[in-house]
């Protein structure tokens, strides 16, 4: 469980990394309420793709996002290490489908870059910045993104 | 902080008072001349400027004063109430509440309404200076009166058992004893309905009675002697606590009979019945105690107790009593899955279990639930600005005010319910000349109805105006592009126009309605709360929108159904049959639409799971299980699913607080095993048959940001 945080003095920020689409991504660990396994939800019909469905939380129906596919990086494959990251964003609360969580990552303010100018606008809206860590590099999700353009208004 | 929530508890107690005072008000237009109505007006006045002075709302004190002080001379006959008084009254408590409302938000109000408003209140009083004196007296009096000193009261009892009731085992004689327990209590036995000898029928209640007791106990603690009762007789309690309202008995028996049935009012009006009643009072006026104050007389029907409890802590209540019945499903559904050799002990409990469950949930329901009155009496004042300001004569009757609904139903219905009176003022009621010319009476009325029916709340706006005007309806739609030039429309998809967004038919913008927010607002408002909207009208003679909501909204009863391989939920409210239809009755028309005969007429079949867009039709051919429903666009349509397996009770779960609507579905539910089901709307998933796009705005979007 993701609870135990403590926000450490000085702009030191906690990230958890994982995987989708083959890229990395990480979420601040505030965000994150809780990691689930992968179980099967519930399909929503009239909606895109990479709306898996919806999921029973204690209670409480919250819709399953397939990262990879919503950032245009194909279905994630059906695996073992398969885990929903349960996220919230303001009042909602919705769970992101990865290939695997990786690892914790505490780095300072400073190390987060901004989103270099890339082509697609799109794209650009959907990552906060980037971290770099040794060899490879992390892309820090938008939620509220991810969100927008999800939800849109079905009428 | 403490004196916050004292502040708040106060502008709590307001909005009660204020409700009592539009009640009272509208009751002293109904029964001038009733004391005890003006007297509860004038409580209600005081207790506000009481509560007002302790906070130092000196504005609201200021106002208070001069309405108690007219009223006050009403309470003493000194002025008598005519229409432009009883006016004034309306419009004084008008600006008492948003008086109220300026101080709980600390805004500002009108100075000019305000100036004005007691410059007319004033006109009625003559001149006289001791009022500010009389102020801080009657403070003190009041603080005097809600001391916890029992006063003995008498109570008038009318009893009237009908044929049920000794039917039903019951003996008047106990209840009698039960009543003497509680003071004195003086019994007269009216045998006026006694018939011939030859005729009597001993099986038959002829006998009624009439008593008088005198006690300390409540109103309540009597009601609740007669609870058993309660439907098998005619009962009236009439409370006096003076001797010298004694007197005034014999008047009040005009309402106290009304009640009867009409076979025996007129015997019971007779003279008898008269005799029977005077008599009572003295010997009650002897028994009195003399510790009872002359002058100070107290409410008829004392408040019942209540208890103030923050909403978060009902909610949260609500929400794990809902986490209950899933949880006892689950339970249920596990042993099921178990399959242990039948042990009837078991199945007993879990039943029992079951019915528990469900009565908590009923319990906490209910809650919740509140009288819509409120509501329906803020209307009244929306109607009186409204005429005011369209310059027609317009009066409101409510029907059916006691009905319960859901808390947010009454919150968010208020807004709706404000321009839909707007617009039934507005739109609806012609102009007085009109009005006249057509034979109707000058004065409009607006007839504001709540009723549960089968298992919804239905709400009703209606006006005696012109009724719609269908082609000026449709050539407005036409010109707006709502509509294409050509189409052919019946009568009650003109009306569904309306619903439009955009859609404004006032030719001039008035200050009401019609600044283009219009019946759509109206349409969502109610959507979100589950429910529908429907227009039925008749030229010349009115129209009447009608509000269907569901009963609660947090349960339902509903089918369990499966669609292609999923499982689903539909309200078993929408459904009037199920039909296992035979190959020959179904017949295709065109190249991919069905219909079933069904006793000689033919209904549209419509696919659930393709227009879920969950198969491909494969159904088709195979008969499926069908689902009639009637709509209110469509009218009747055949759903078809794959099967129907179990009937229960589900709570619902919204799928919009965390992702958004979907059309077809209405929410969500959380069956037995944890899984969750989608709630169908049978309404939104015929009219998704009929719109041949199904790219929805979301996927549009998501579209752009793959490609993007």
């Amino acid at each position: 469980m993701a609870e135990t945080e403590e926000t450490r003095a000085e702009a030191q920020f906690e990230f958890i990394t994982f995987s989708a689409g083959g890229q990395s991504f990480c979420l601040e660990i505030t965000q994150i309420r809780e990691i689930r396994r992968w179980t099967p939800v519930t399909a929503l019909p009239h909606t895109p793709e990479d709306v898996l469905g919806v999921m029973n939380l204690r209670g409480a129906v919250i819709p399953i996002f397939d990262l990879s596919a919503r950032f245009g990086l194909g279905k994630t494959e059906s695996n073992e290490r398969n885990v929903v990251i349960v996220a919230a964003v303001g009042s909602t609360t919705i769970g992101l489908l990865v290939e695997s969580v990786s690892e914790i990552l505490s780095v300072a303010k400073s190390a987060i870059q901004e989103t270099p100018n890339i082509k697609s606008d799109v794209t650009r809206n959907s990552i906060l910045g980037m971290i770099s860590v040794g060899e490879t590099m992390v892309r820090v999700v938008n939620l509220d993104a991810v969100l927008d353009t999800g939800m849109g208004i079905a009428v | 902080m403490s004196g916050n929530s004292i502040r708040d508890t106060f502008f709590e107690e307001c909005e009660e008072l204020l409700e009592a005072l539009v009640e009272g008000l509208s009751g002293m237009e109904e029964a001038p001349g009733d004391m005890e109505i003006v007297n509860a007006v004038f409580r209600a006045v005081h207790s506000i400027k009481g509560g007002a002075g302790a906070f130092g709302l000196d504005r609201l004190v200021g106002f208070a004063h001069t309405f108690e002080t007219v009223m006050d001379k009403v309470r003493g006959q000194e002025l008598a109430v005519d229409e432009s008084l009883m006016g004034l009254f309306h419009r004084a408590g008008d600006f008492l509440s948003d008086l109220v409302t300026a101080a709980r938000d600390e805004s500002d109000v009108n100075d000019e309404t305000e100036a004005g408003l007691i410059k007319e209140l004033e006109a009625y009083l003559g001149p006289g200076g001791e009022e500010t004196e009389f102020m801080f007296e009657a403070l003190t009096l009041d603080m005097g009166d809600e001391a916890p000193q029992p006063t003995r009261r008498r109570f008038d009892i009318a009893f009237r058992p009908t044929r049920a009731l000794y039917e039903n085992g019951h003996e008047p004689l106990l209840l009698f004893d039960s009543l003497a327990d509680l003071g004195d209590l003086s019994v007269t036995a009216d045998l006026s309905a006694l018939p011939d000898f030859n005729k009597f029928d001993p099986s038959d209640a002829v006998l009624s009675w009439r008593l008088s007791l005198v006690t300390a106990e409540s109103e309540t603690t009597l009601h609740e002697i007669f609870e058993f009762v309660e439907g098998l007789c005619t009962l009236d309690i009439d409370t006096t606590d003076e001797p010298a309202e004694a007197a005034t008995a014999p008047l009040d028996l005009g309402p106290v009979m009304r009640p009867a049935p009409p076979d025996v009012d007129d015997m019971l009006a007779g003279d008898d019945a008269e005799d029977a009643m005077a008599e009572s009072p003295d010997r009650g006026a002897s028994d009195r105690p003399a510790t009872s104050l002359p002058g100070s007389s107290k409410d008829a029907r004392g408040p019942k107790p209540t208890l103030r409890v923050d909403l978060d802590r009902v909610d949260r209540l609500i929400n794990t009593v809902g986490e209950l019945i899933i949880n006892q499903a689950m339970i249920s559904q596990r042993i099921e899955e178990l399959d242990l050799p039948t042990v009837a002990h078991l199945t007993n409990e879990l039943e029992a279990y079951k019915l528990l469950a469900r009565d908590i949930q009923e319990g906490v329901m209910a809650i919740r639930a509140q009288p819509v009155k409120p509501l329906f009496q803020r209307m009244s004042r929306i109607v009186r600005e409204a005429s005011d300001a369209t310059g027609k004569k317009a009066k409101m009757v409510t029907v059916g005010d006691s009905t319960e609904v859901d808390k947010t139903v009454i919150e968010r219905l208020a807004d709706p319910l404000t321009h839909m009176i707007r617009n039934a003022v507005d739109h609806g009621l012609e102009k007085p000349d009109i009005r006249k010319a057509a034979g109707k009476d000058v004065t409009g009325t607006i007839r504001l109805s709540a009723a549960h029916r089968s298992g919804s709340v239905f709400i009703e706006v209606s006006d005696d105006g012109a009724g719609l005007n269908r082609e000026r309806i449709l050539q407005k739609a036409i010109e707006k592009q709502l509509v294409a030039a050509d189409v052919e429309l019946s009568e009650p998809e003109i009306d569904n126009l309306l619903f439009l967004p955009g859609f404004s038919t006032a030719s001039q913008v008035s200050n009401l309605s019609g600044r283009g927010v219009g019946m759509d607002v109206v349409k969502n408002a109610v959507s979100a709360l589950g429910g529908r909207v429907s227009i039925s009208s008749t030229p010349g003679k009115g129209t009447t929108f009608t509000i269907v909501l569901p009963l609660t909204l947090a349960v339902m009863d509903g089918f369990v159904i499966s669609v292609a391989d999923q499982t689903m939920v539909i309200p078993i409210a929408s459904i009037l049959e199920t039909i296992r239809p035979r190959a020959k009755d179904i017949h295709i028309v065109g190249t991919d639409s069905e219909v079933i005969s069904l006793r000689g007429s033919y209904v549209p079949i419509v696919d659930v799971a393709e227009n879920l867009g969950l198969g491909d039709g494969a159904e088709r051919g195979n008969a499926g299980t069908l689902l009639l429903v009637s709509t209110e666009t469509h009218g009747l349509t055949a759903l078809r699913v794959s099967g129907i397996h179990d009937q229960r009770q589900v709570v619902i779960k919204s799928l919009e607080s965390n992702y958004t609507a979907i059309p077809g579905v209405s929410a969500a539910t959380i069956l037995g095993d944890g899984k969750i089901a989608l709630i169908l709307d049978p309404e939104e998933l015929i009219k998704l048959a009929h719109t041949p796009v199904h790219e929805t705005a979301s996927q549009q979007a998501r579209m752009e940001l793959r490609h993007g």
